[in-house]
């Protein structure tokens, strides 16, 4: 993998670091005057998710990471891992469950999801923005109420469970934010 | 379509405030009789700081057949001490300057630099005057002072002049954070400047301007060495909210001395894998005439529009910063 000298260093570029790929979410150049310059940026690791600080000087470079994002769609899975498919070449990649982590309850069979890829393998499952998914439990609620005062939580066919509002029932399919988890509406 | 930015980036009040404070700067050395000066920005030779680079440009006309390298001035410093040579007294210049590899929100590639010069001054006498426009420009409280060395055993415990100094920088530095930064092979310079930036920086100079005086003599660019104590040059820099102000000399006036400092650098940049630079050999020329003993300073003047604006962003003050230059 190439290496990147700091001057080459943005938002968004994936460097090697402590063993881990990392995203550089901000680059900043600290410079005295008449003194050695730097760069301290704040990374993200994405196998830990914890963002970092470093700082590094000015004209170093560093290991990049051999790291790519796919879309790929959500096939089954046979308990231990995850499979999707390239909806174009067929080819069929697993994710394991440190890989899904919590997202686990927004995939939905056929959805696209972005896989992050690092060195072939994934990483992290990043499922659609928004997901419809049929409720399996919730409370009656209060029959009449149609302004959505208050609401209720409800378990979707994943095991999620969303705050939704008081007449929206059992088997029905619900629009569902996976950034927030919040409820959006009601799929006729 | 894609959108072509050709509106400023500084909006039209903080354009007026900058013209404002530039009729300020003026009116305050009219009041002292300081002569506003004009300098090459284009000259036969750069500096040869280490950690300062020129942009060039290359030149043709008459007696240049070969298209001649010239230099775009980092400070307008060379020209103005020759004019004090020439014995033409208090002198300041407001000017573009130009570093090349400095873009951030605190830098602008070509920035506005107001540098002036007091012959008969000590660095003490000019502190004082620069902090009085500070107080004329951004209504601030009266500056303090502290040393190189008192700033570092305050705010770090470490003795930046101790023999163990470099041992106890790299421990604290790789504690706090910063061992991506650093090797032990680097200089003590370095690791002070890093600390500096990092750690000191941050904790002087919030509530009033700072100003931190008697740097180590292995920064001592043009300044003297102290006389009482030559571990430390009568340099100083003035910090205020995060920003680097100003940086000041008592002069050197000795040629001998000069030169030798344009060689150690030259030296430190083959070290560095750095081009060693053509030394100012018509600086030299003037030392070597005499010099007044005098006092210097220059201050970022677009870092006090920063301030005066209340902006984190260099950008902010210049209508067209380098990415819509």
């Amino acid at each position: 993998m190439a290496n990147y000298s700091t001057n080459e260093f943005k938002a968004g570029l994936k460097i090697m670091q402590d063993g881990e790929p990392c995203v550089i979410l901000e680059n900043e150049m600290v410079k005295p005057g008449k003194g050695q310059a730097f760069n301290r940026v704040r990374i993200r690791k994405l196998l830990s998710g914890k963002v970092v600080e470093k700082t590094f000087k000015s004209g170093d470079s560093v290991e990049g990471a051999d790291v790519m994002d796919m879309e790929l769609a959500y096939l089954y899975s046979d308990g231990e891992f995850w499979h999707f498919m390239n909806n174009e070449s067929f080819e069929q990649l697993a994710a394991d469950e440190a890989a899904v982590g919590e997202n686990v309850k927004w995939l939905v069979e056929q959805d696209v999801c972005t896989l992050t890829l690092w060195n072939g393998k994934p990483i992290n499952v990043q499922p659609p923005n928004f997901v419809e998914l049929e409720i399996v439990e919730t409370d009656p609620g209060l029959k009449g109420d149609t302004a959505g005062t208050g609401g209720k939580p409800a378990t979707l066919s994943t095991g999620a469970v969303v705050r939704v509002p008081l007449f929206v029932q059992i088997g029905e399919v619900i629009k569902v934010d996976t950034r927030s988890g919040e409820y959006v509406s009601r799929v006729k | 379509m894609t959108e072509i930015g050709w509106q400023p980036a500084a909006s039209l009040q903080a354009l007026k405030i900058r013209a404002d404070m530039l009729k300020a700067v003026r009116a305050f050395f009219d009041q002292r009789d300081v002569l506003e000066v004009e300098t090459p920005i284009l000259a036969h030779a750069g500096v040869t700081d280490l950690h300062l680079h020129n942009l060039t440009t290359r030149l043709s006309g008459p007696g240049m057949p070969v298209p001649t390298t010239f230099y775009l001035q980092t400070s307008p410093e060379y020209a103005m001490k020759r004019l004090l040579a020439a014995n033409s007294g208090p002198i300041f210049q407001i000017c573009k300057v130009f570093r090349d590899d400095e873009i951030s929100r605190r830098h602008n590639p070509e920035f506005t630099m107001l540098e002036w010069y007091q012959p008969g001054f000590t660095d003490v006498q000019l502190m004082a005057e620069l902090d009085e426009l500070l107080q004329t420009l951004l209504a601030t409280e009266p500056a303090e002072s502290l040393t190189y060395q008192a700033a570092f055993q305050q705010h770090l415990g470490i003795d930046p002049f101790a023999k163990d100094a470099h041992e106890k920088l790299f421990a604290l530095l790789t504690e706090k954070g910063f061992a991506d930064a650093i090797v032990r092979e680097d200089s003590i310079d370095t690791l002070l400047q890093l600390a500096m930036s990092m750690l000191v920086e941050p904790e002087i100079g919030q509530h009033r301007p700072c100003f931190v005086t008697h740097f180590p003599a292995s920064q001592a660019a043009l300044a003297k060495l102290d006389q009482e104590d030559p571990r430390a040059a009568r340099r100083f820099e003035l910090f205020y909210r995060g920003l680097e102000l100003a940086n000041g000399f008592w002069e050197l006036t000795d040629p001998q001395q000069q030169a030798e400092r344009f060689c150690a650098d030259n030296a430190l940049r083959l070290q560095h894998g750095l081009e060693p630079q053509p030394i100012d050999e018509k600086l030299l020329a003037a030392l070597m005439a005499g010099m007044p003993d005098c006092a210097g300073v220059a201050v970022g003047f677009d870092r006090l529009v920063m301030l005066r604006l209340g902006t984190d962003s260099i950008q902010d003050t210049i209508a067209f910063p380098i990415d819509r230059s």
